[in-house]
């Protein structure tokens, strides 16, 4: 579902030998050329660092994504949206799946940032520790966050790694669904009662203005952005894909007759923008440090399940043994005469 | 006595900057760097790739063809996983 800006600043990278300068140079050559790295290719080590770490942290995102939208699969209000929602939140998994066989290709292995995520040490976006208090939520998500997340990730498909560009491709494909079901829900409801309508801007509410941290840091604040701009692993800057998403997302939020909690939200007639209020970004922060309102519950809730099933990758591997074992030994009895 | 068999390979290029590989055929070939010279003779003569796999065909598990109804036909019925399904309304504007 999202990528976020929020990384710690990289070590200084130590001089290389010039064979490693001249390598660095084609490298980037390359780069310049729009050419994609592939696996086997050489990279700098901090290349390969930076991407291992935001393509976990997006796969990251995507598996923990699936709690506050989970919370809601047993309550929706009808068997449609229970079926959609469902579809949902399957998708998430297979877009963490895409996501943690991209970052394999660059040399850590699933099981280390599985073990990276559970342990705290690897971060996800801050969006998904807020709660899903009312079925308008799952609305609001679709249509807000899974709408942010594709502002981010349509640049991506156009990385310069090529298995995260190609990962990203398949994840926008499906992306799609998941906004309009969500701006659907929030469509329905503001169609519907009074109390149905007020709870979809009572979502909006409350989402608005995490959605517009999800972008990160702005620009002169954010620790990356230049090299990643460089390595073309960004195309955007966090206020550029910020702004976009604003400006794509306020005339449908006038449409659902919605209004956006932001009282100096005005149209800049001249920049043809939608120009937005200060962000909280001591939130933003206390978010990221581990305070939101669910961070705990989400880390728990990811550290239950992935132990309540270690009985089942133990099994299916002492299963795929015993075959290859039988299959040996069967190999091995001589042919009768 | 027939002579021993020579393994099977398949083959996948990478047709241009940034695609994945696709399979394009096999060969029959005794190891892997012949395999790999074999496909590059026998696929890449007209500037077709950028960059050869090969693969031990005994190495690819497949699904029966037989199964297809089982495998994929469940999915016709989810139509709610497609975009289309969703009710945006034209004055919206593309979603």
């Amino acid at each position: 579902m999202y990528t976020q800006a929020l990384n710690a600043r990289e070590n200084a990278v130590p001089v290389g030998s010039p064979e490693d300068a001249d390598r660095a140079a084609r490298f980037q050559a390359r780069i310049d050329a729009e050419e994609r790295i592939e696996p086997n290719d050489w990279m700098p080590e901090a290349y390969r660092r930076t991407l291992t770490r935001q393509i976990s942290q997006h796969a990251h995102s995507e598996i923990v994504g699936m709690l506050p939208e989970g919370n809601w699969i047993t309550r929706a209000p009808t068997l449609k949206r229970k079926a959609a929602l469902l579809a949902k939140v399957q998708d998430e998994a297979g877009h963490g799946l895409y996501l943690y066989s991209a970052a394999e290709t660059l040399g850590t292995s699933r099981e280390e940032l599985f073990d990276q995520l559970l342990a705290g040490r690897a971060k996800y976006s801050s969006i998904f520790n807020y709660p899903t208090l009312t079925w308008a939520d799952i609305g609001a998500i679709g249509w807000l966050v899974d709408g942010a997340a594709i502002m981010n990730q349509i640049p991506l498909c156009r990385c310069s790694y090529g298995p995260y560009a190609r990962a990203m491709i398949r994840v926008c494909k499906e992306e799609s669904f998941h906004q309009r079901q969500g701006y659907e829900i929030m469509l329905t409801l503001c169609r519907g009662t009074p109390e149905q309508k007020a709870m979809a801007q009572d979502a909006l509410n409350r989402w608005w203005w995490p959605c517009l941290m999800m972008f990160g840091p702005p620009d002169a604040e954010s620790q990356h952005s230049d090299q990643s701009a460089k390595w073309k692993i960004k195309r955007f800057s966090n206020d550029e894909l910020r702004q976009k998403f604003v400006d794509a997302t306020v005339p449908q939020g006038q449409y659902l007759g919605l209004t956006f909690p932001d009282p100096d939200l005005a149209y800049d007639e001249a920049a043809g923008h939608w120009r937005y209020g200060r962000i909280d970004w001591e939130e933003f922060k206390q978010v990221l440090a581990g305070n939101g309102p669910c961070n705990r519950q989400r880390m728990k809730q990811r550290r239950d399940a992935h132990a309540a099933g270690a009985w089942v990758r133990e099994a299916a591997m002492a299963h795929a043994e015993k075959r290859a074992r039988r299959a040996a030994q069967a190999d091995a009895v001589p042919q009768a005469a | 006595m027939p002579e021993q068999k020579i393994p099977l390979w398949e083959v996948f290029i990478r047709s241009r900057n940034g695609l994945a590989h696709k399979h394009v055929g096999s060969l029959h070939a005794a190891d892997a760097a012949m395999a790999l010279q074999a496909a590059r003779d026998v696929y890449t003569r007209r500037g077709e790739g950028l960059s050869l796999w090969v693969v031990p065909s005994a190495a690819i598990v497949a699904s029966d063809p037989a199964d297809k109804d089982v495998m994929f036909e469940p999915t016709a019925s989810k139509i709610y996983r497609h975009p289309t399904f969703y009710e945006v309304p034209d004055e919206v504007g593309h979603m």
